[in-house]
């Protein structure tokens, strides 16, 4: 890991720590209704906490927006080129369109950021809080690295079918 | 550890609310859309012996008055009493509550005549019940509620109610009912002078959303926890005191140990005593902490990184980093709780000064604590 990327999750770790504190909140303006209120819009003021915005450069973004009974986490994860921009859209996409299976998933990432994660009360009560941001933590880490891997692949792969194909051409 | 006295797994969702009755023989708690009882013994596993299951939305709050009557409330926006009969099980009433909101958090007065409801519909009902009619009715405190009621609760006297809710004020009304209560319950009260149905005491400003509110009778004090930490304790003079939780992460409920000590819970899953010293209130002492995760892992991971350059081979330092992952996770100590604590309540007491607190979790557990 290096050297600036560790007080940067440090950051984000203590910053979801913070956010996890969820109880079960049942709506206040629709009856008989519980829905996560950070997702809902003109609700009551007092049910949303201040977002957390953590940056560390302008590509690598973490937005953390906390309510009474649900955390939406949004990150923007490192696209230096424009390579690395289809290869963030095609991996994140590719795992919203299974969100289900991801549980905490959100189908569509706030605009701005790359994936967005939304953890609501029933979250934090059927899982290990700790395990969640583990989660979450572990997923920062890999991803940059599974990023750069797909691209130093595709380059190869590039590399090699334009080999294989300009070899026609000598004689 | 030292500090449990008892723990029982007893369902396998979360707990929101439990209550034992007078005597501790039986124990209700709240899970998904019923009520369980049990029937309580000196070192088993706690026997079920009725489920209450007539709500049809989560159950948010249940209470056991001395009469041995169970209230629950659910966020179906109804409220229900279960009269205990002879043969075992419960009849229910509903209650007449009025509000078109869930309803959140429910408490007995000690006299066992009345109770108080509160609700997200920025309402406390509060409830008796009418000869007449056979039937719960309730009187509303609206103004000036702002948000939801999170926690309520009665002061000895039964007339004073200090509720706290998520507008970030803790406060005092007055739960007088005519023809229930009488003039020589709050005869000499220092807050105040007349106690009409509804009007404010007292409030108090905290900023933050307020989990739970608790009476001091025997000193007319007040503490209250919030969202942001803190653990406040007021009182008629509107002396406030405040003390901070040790971690950092708010509590869930608290209880008074004695006139001076507090036992807090929440999102740290574990217990806090506070006491009051000649410093004002500070941590005495921390039940159940798990021992420090010490540095053992992070050292071998970076031992991990040095030999993983000799290793060469990525397969054979993925998988040893596995191994390793698992290790960690495994060296982890855990409180008895594994999940934050929703609910404290006095479980044993001598000579006015309580020496066993019941816990409930969101991991459905129920954990004895030893003080």
């Amino acid at each position: 890991m290096s050297q600036s990327l560790r007080p940067y999750l440090t950051a984000v770790r203590f910053s979801l720590q913070a956010a996890l504190n969820l109880s079960n909140f049942s709506s206040q303006e629709v009856e008989r209704h519980n829905r996560p209120e950070v997702e809902v819009g003109n609700t009551s003021a007092e049910l949303l906490l201040q977002p957390m915005h953590i940056a560390r450069n302008e590509h690598e973004q973490v937005l953390i927006e906390p309510s009474v009974n649900s955390v939406r986490m949004s990150i923007k994860v490192k696209q230096a080129d424009e390579i690395e921009q289809i290869l963030v859209h095609k991996f994140t996409n590719f795992l919203e369109q299974r969100a289900e299976n991801f549980y905490v998933l959100r189908r569509v990432p706030v605009p701005g950021y790359s994936i967005s994660f939304l953890i609501t009360n029933k979250h934090t009560e059927t899982m290990i809080t700790e395990k969640l941001i583990e989660f979450i933590i572990d997923f920062m880490e890999e991803v940059d690295k599974e990023i750069s891997e797909m691209k130093l692949f595709l380059n190869a792969r590039a590399r090699f079918a334009a080999e294989a194909y300009l070899e026609q051409f000598v004689y | 550890m030292s500090d449990i006295a008892a723990q029982f797994k007893l369902v396998k969702g979360p707990i929101y609310s439990h209550c034992f009755n007078q005597d501790r023989s039986l124990l209700a708690i709240t899970y998904d859309t019923d009520c369980y009882v049990y029937k309580v013994f000196a070192s088993k596993q706690p026997q079920l012996v009725a489920v209450l299951p007539d709500h049809d939305k989560t159950v948010t709050a249940v209470d056991i008055s001395v009469h041995g009557r169970i209230v629950t409330c659910s966020q179906d926006r109804n409220a229900i009493v279960w009269e205990p009969l002879s043969n075992g099980t419960y009849k229910p009433t509903l209650v007449l509550l009025r509000i078109n909101r869930a309803a959140t958090t429910v408490s007995w007065a000690s006299t066992g005549y009345k109770f108080a409801v509160g609700s997200s519909a920025r309402i406390i009902a509060v409830c008796y019940y009418e000869q007449d009619n056979d039937w719960w009715v309730s009187k509303h405190i609206k103004k000036p509620i702002k948000s939801t009621i999170n926690a309520l609760s009665w002061h000895s006297n039964s007339v004073l109610l200090a509720c706290g809710g998520t507008d970030g004020y803790a406060r005092v009304f007055s739960g007088f009912i005519k023809g229930l209560d009488t003039k020589e319950q709050v005869a000499g009260s220092p807050w105040g002078e007349k106690f009409p149905f509804g009007s404010l005491v007292r409030e108090w400003y905290q900023g933050a959303w307020i989990h739970d509110i608790q009476w001091r009778s025997s000193i007319d004090r007040v503490a209250f926890v919030a969202h942001d930490g803190s653990l406040t304790i007021t009182d008629y003079t509107d002396d406030i005191i405040t003390a901070d939780s040790p971690e950092g992460l708010p509590f869930n409920s608290l209880c008074w140990i004695n006139d001076h000590e507090i036992l807090a819970a929440g999102f740290s899953n574990h217990p806090v005593l506070f006491s009051e010293g000649s410093k004002g209130w500070e941590v005495s002492k921390i039940l159940d902490r798990p021992p420090k995760a010490n540095e053992k892992p992070l050292l071998s991971t970076g031992n991990d990184d040095e030999e993983g350059t000799n290793f060469g081979m990525s397969a054979l330092r993925k998988f040893k980093e596995l191994d390793l992952k698992g290790k960690v996770s495994q060296q982890e100590e855990k409180s008895t709780h594994e999940n934050s604590i929703t609910e404290l309540a006095p479980y044993a007491e001598s000579n006015n000064n309580i020496t066993q607190v019941s816990s409930v979790a969101l991991d459905g557990k129920l954990v004895i604590y030893q003080l």
